[in-house]
């Protein structure tokens, strides 16, 4: 075992974000292992590709903890962390641990036809939106997906002139209102500071 | 001479049988052309419309919604298949609304408030019509009250619901709710779908049953509607 370590098993799309969130608050107690972000479009396996981790890993860390929330798996995962004491991020998805739950609430609210980027969506809109929906092979079927969305909104974690005018191009080609709400990392270090940030807690 | 196997298929000189398999196939493929053409040779070889419905449409589209399931195919493939069949439909549904069939049942659907996703919820609508059903579509983001307002002017059998998020499956819960309420709860069979829906979710909420998908929706409702005659 690693003594007093703690092993965090995460969306590979939040990855960039937690390692300079722990490197900037030194949790030199906390490791990472990263599942492929592409799971975002098939959240049925994220269930069991999580607890084949944590099943492998349990005995060789003092805690898991898992860095997704419900990411589309309607309770699924919850279920299969059910009995292992590990736990996750809470909320439904990396939107609203990104913006911070009160915020995303009033941006659903506000218009529930918004479709959430990420600094890691931005730069990787290509595969993981366009190839992953099948734009790239079937362009026409465009209209299918987003002709009920009114806006896409940049949930940015860094401050990037560059992101942003790609988040930008990315919203002109879908013909959706862009919408850039800085965000940074606090909300997501205001979620894992309870549990990663007391090193003393780790037995 | 040397035949060529991938010269083009002329579907008017196909046999019906071989028409309805290559029409399966350009179904699959999602080739809408080929299907209104195929649809349009069936019909003028004499076949009434709901037999083209059934015997190529919907056995089509069942062909995809196994493979669906079984993850070989995924939804843009779906989508294009759907698409195709929709091509079909539009030459017969002008057909079936003069023919004056009777519908085996009548079906209210919609996306739940908050949610506006509405591919599955279409492709469900789609097939229930092609099964024989009226369907009544709501749309999305639709609030309980209209629901409730829907179910008390339309009367139908079957009530389905639909919602892609973690965040908005909640209500349909809110929903039944209010038609319990209401007292119109009995009334239909309620249907709910969507990607992170199980069966545990619809009991609990109070459903009668969760589809996994748009053929499924379809066998279940015509079983509950069985069950009512």
């Amino acid at each position: 075992m690693q003594a007093r370590s703690v092993l965090v098993i995460a969306c590979g799309a939040i990855a960039r974000e937690l390692v300079r969130i722990r490197d900037m608050n030194g949790w030199r107690h906390v490791q990472f292992q990263c599942l492929p972000a592409s799971l975002h479009n098939s959240p049925d396996k994220i269930p069991g590709s999580v607890l084949d981790i944590v099943r492998a890993e349990q005995e060789n860390y003092s805690r898991l903890f898992v860095a997704y929330a419900d990411c589309g798996t309607g309770g699924a995962l919850d279920k299969a962390l059910e009995g292992t004491g590990v736990e996750r991020i809470p909320g439904a998805h990396c939107y609203e641990f990104f913006a911070g739950s009160d915020v995303f609430l009033g941006l659903a609210e506000e218009e529930a036809g918004s479709f959430y980027l990420t600094d890691f969506l931005v730069q990787h809109f290509e595969r993981l939106v366009i190839q992953g929906l099948g734009l790239d092979r079937n362009p026409e079927l465009a209209p299918y997906y987003f002709k009920n969305y009114k806006r896409m909104v940049y949930l940015a974690q860094a401050e990037s002139d560059k992101l942003q005018s790609l988040a930008r191009s990315h919203a002109e080609r879908l013909g959706l209102e862009y919408v850039y709400l800085y965000r940074g990392d606090d909300p997501l270090r205001a979620v894992l500071t309870p549990v990663l940030g007391n090193s003393e807690s780790v037995t | 001479m040397v035949i060529d196997q991938y010269d083009d298929i002329v579907l008017a000189e196909l046999s019906d049988e071989e028409l309805i398999e290559q029409m399966y196939d350009d179904l699959y493929d999602g080739l809408a052309d080929e299907v209104a053409e195929g649809t349009q040779i069936l019909l003028n070889r004499g076949w009434d419309a709901t037999r083209v419905l059934e015997e190529a449409l919907v056995a089509g589209m069942g062909i995809v919604g196994i493979d669906f399931r079984d993850g070989i195919l995924f939804v843009p493939e779906v989508l294009m298949a759907a698409n195709a069949m929709k091509a079909g439909m539009a030459l017969l549904r002008p057909i079936l609304a003069e023919t004056g069939a009777k519908p085996i049942g009548k079906m209210v659907i919609g996306t739940v408030k908050g949610d506006i996703h509405d591919i599955g919820k279409n492709l469900v609508g789609m097939m229930m019509e092609g099964a024989g059903f009226e369907v009544v579509d709501l749309g999305i983001n639709v609030e309980a009250d209209s629901f409730v307002a829907a179910l008390q002017e339309h009367r139908p059998d079957i009530l389905g619901m639909s919602a892609l998020l973690t965040t908005t499956m909640p209500y349909m819960q809110v929903v039944i709710d209010e038609l319990k309420k209401q007292g119109v709860r009995e009334q239909c069979t309620v249907l709910v779908g969507g990607a992170p829906l199980n069966e545990e979710f619809s009991r609990v909420i109070g459903a009668d049953a969760y589809c996994r998908d748009a053929a499924v929706a379809v066998e279940t409702a015509r079983s509950f509607m069985a069950g009512r005659a």
